[in-house]
């Protein structure tokens, strides 16, 4: 069960497009994949879930932390790293 | 005869009869139910008829307005497929709920967790939430009056939400005016989307209004009159009639030169931001590109374009506009731009803070990659580039220190090149327009970014609605920094050109003229109506109303005065 944490650099943090391209690859992955805001303290949320990511309120400048298990988990995080890392790799 | 002002939402004219949008309160559905089998089934084909709507708008939005306009309908329809919202409703249905009970539920937890955030804009994401529970109620209990309007009518409303559209016959209604909302809300996305005039944020004024009353709605300036009298009303046909005929001879002398009537011809130019806008600009009779932001090549990538990539896109767009001049504005990020591989620090200040022509100096590898590959492009046209947010003479002479390193660069290796690229910056912080003969000495050409020098000016940021009043470009301060440099082009004898929305602007432009700017660069579908303006003036005529802007007070007064001195063929 792969963990790591992130920080989210991208200017609209994981709101709107960010977050709605945040849950779409999330959905492209059949692992199960958990997701919370180490800035905030929040709870773990279902990164599948557009409105669960939303309410976790994530801004530029916060600490994020995901979780993945289950089939290609380890693919499903990169996945999702390689997205906030590369400022959503031009899909914005 | 009464006037009622709201904000234009949608620029048009529109003369028909008043319609109250029905509003009705869907019952909330009853909370039980017997099979929770059944239940799950009526729930999954409301989903799915709700989501086939969505999707529909979501298309129609994205063509007739815009992909980002688009991108609401398209986050509703995500909620519709969200699993922690259907964990939610299936909850419910497993306790016998019947299934517009449970899914309603379901969202009014998300939209109360929603509400309780820190952020604006994730709060106002309930109301969309909400939005998706009324189009799922009306799917499921499908019996909601369907109102039918009669040909020409004109529909009041509250405010208009998307899932209201899901019952309305939009085709026999001419315009759209509402109480509440602002210049984006969704009644001003979908009066554009649907190619209507409308008027927002009226009031309650505007839903006192009788049922079949005569409405003249003018979107473009926010006006709506009831009742008119008869002179108001006639006036009012000319004018429709006026903006019809001048709308299709602009379009039929879009490629035509720019000329006044005393024979001064004004470039007029497309502000192009992707390859995709190329099309578009030819065809609104661009005769080149007076603002070529090149950030496209830089956004969403991890490492920094190389040399030959940018080369290529340089020499592409040049070969499209065959013979105009195209200009190149060198990297400017920064502010609301964000470049992940620059792993620039978040700051309090972006406006103000370390961006566009301040990044670049200091990373030269990167700045002369940009200015190596525009060298070799100017050989193949009319390419010139420009410098975005000078402050200082420092940078501007920094700046063609590195060029000149970039040319040696290229000289070395062999490389053909054009030396003589000319090269010009924008005049968007106010230190650059206060010196700006002292520039002119630097450059080949100034473009007047109107939108920054605005916002700079009068130290308001632009997207701040509750600054909008301090965010005219046509207030005299701003016209007085515009006239030092024009008079400083003028004395070293370069051309002055402007960039900022104001180009484009009907109202702004004989301003502009009679202050001596000689080109204007603008979005591609204001060219037509921007070349008409300046066909209609004199430039004598032009110069005297710009030396009374200059003496006036406020931007309302310029306006008012700019409207005075429209020439008689001009509405």
């Amino acid at each position: 069960m792969p963990v790591q944490s992130i920080l989210v650099t991208n200017e609209a943090g994981l709101h709107a497009r960010p977050a709605a391209e945040f849950v779409k690859e999330a959905n492209r992955h059949t692992a199960s994949i958990q997701v919370r805001n180490l800035t905030t303290g929040s709870a773990w949320a279902d990164a599948k879930s557009i409105l669960s990511v939303l309410t976790l309120g994530v801004e530029r400048g916060h600490e994020i932390e995901i979780s993945t298990q289950g089939e290609g988990e380890v693919e499903a995080l990169e996945a999702l790293l390689h997205l906030l890392r590369t400022n959503f790799d031009g899909r914005l | 005869m009464q006037r009622l002002n709201g904000i234009a939402a949608a620029a048009g004219l529109a003369m028909g009869k008043a319609v109250r949008l029905i509003e009705f309160n869907l019952p909330l559905p009853s909370q039980t139910a017997t099979e929770p089998k059944a239940e799950k089934e009526r729930l999954q084909t409301a989903l799915e008829q709700a989501n086939a709507q969505l999707q529909a708008l979501a298309e129609q939005v994205a063509t007739r307005v815009g992909a980002s306009e688009a991108q609401v309908f398209e986050a509703q329809r995500m909620f519709l497929s969200d699993p922690a919202l259907m964990r939610k409703a299936e909850e419910h249905l497993s306790t016998g709920a019947e299934a517009g009970y449970a899914w309603y539920s379901a969202c009014e937890f998300y939209a109360h967790q929603l509400e309780s955030l820190e952020d604006e804009t994730l709060r106002a994401r309930a109301a969309d939430v909400r939005d998706v529970a009324q189009r799922m109620l009306l799917a499921l209990h499908g019996n909601a009056p369907r109102q039918t309007f009669e040909e020409g009518s004109i529909l009041l409303a509250r405010d208009l939400t998307p899932s209201q559209t899901a019952t309305l016959d939009t085709t026999k209604v001419l315009a759209f005016c509402t109480a509440e909302g602002g210049p984006t809300s969704h009644t001003a996305i979908l009066a554009k989307a649907l190619g209507l005039p409308a008027v927002v944020g009226l009031g309650e004024a505007i839903l006192e209004i009788e049922d079949g009353s005569l409405l003249l709605v003018d979107g473009t300036q926010g006006e709506v009159i009831a009742a008119p009298d008869e002179e108001t009303r006639q006036a009012f046909l000319g004018r429709q009639q006026a903006m019809h005929a001048q709308r299709n001879a602009a379009m039929a002398r879009a490629h035509e030169p720019a000329i006044t009537q005393d024979g001064k011809r004004i470039h007029v130019m497309a502000n192009i931001g992707n390859l995709d806008e190329i099309k578009n600009a030819l065809q609104h009779g661009a005769e080149g590109v007076g603002l070529l932001r090149t950030e496209f090549l830089f956004l969403g990538r991890e490492t920094p374009p190389q040399e030959e990539d940018q080369f290529k896109v340089y020499t592409n767009i040049l070969t499209q506009f065959a013979g105009h001049p195209v200009i190149a504005r060198t990297l400017d990020v920064g502010g609301d731009k964000f470049i992940p591989y620059l792993h620039l620090p978040k700051e309090t200040n972006p406006y103000l803070g370390y961006r566009a022509i301040r990044i670049s100096l200091n990373e030269p590898e990167a700045f002369k990659t940009q200015l190596r590959a525009l060298l070799r492009a100017a050989r193949l046209g009319k390419l010139r580039m420009m410098l975005p947010m000078v402050a200082t003479l420092e940078e501007m002479r920094a700046t063609k220190a590195l060029l000149e390193e970039a040319r040696q660069e290229l000289s070395a290796r062999g490389a053909s090149f054009n030396p003589y690229m000319p090269v010009g910056m924008m005049v968007e912080v106010p230190a650059a327009a206060l010196l700006a003969e002292r520039f002119a000495q630097e450059v080949h050409f100034f473009s007047i970014g109107t939108n920054d020098l605005t916002q700079y000016t009068f130290a308001a940021e632009r997207g701040n609605p509750r600054l909008a009043y301090l965010n005219d470009p046509c207030h005299p301060a701003i016209l007085r920094l515009i006239e030092r440099v024009t008079d400083a082009g003028r004395l070293a004898d370069i051309w002055v050109g402007v960039c900022g929305e104001m180009a484009g602007d009907p109202e702004a432009i004989p301003l502009l003229l009679g202050l001596g700017v000689t080109e204007l660069s603008m979005s591609p579908s204001l060219i037509p109506a921007a070349k008409e303006v300046v066909r209609t003036w004199r430039l004598e005529d032009a110069r005297a109303l710009a030396q009374e802007a200059l003496r006036l007070s406020s931007a309302e007064e310029v306006r008012q005065a700019v409207r005075q001195a429209q020439p008689k063929t001009f509405n």
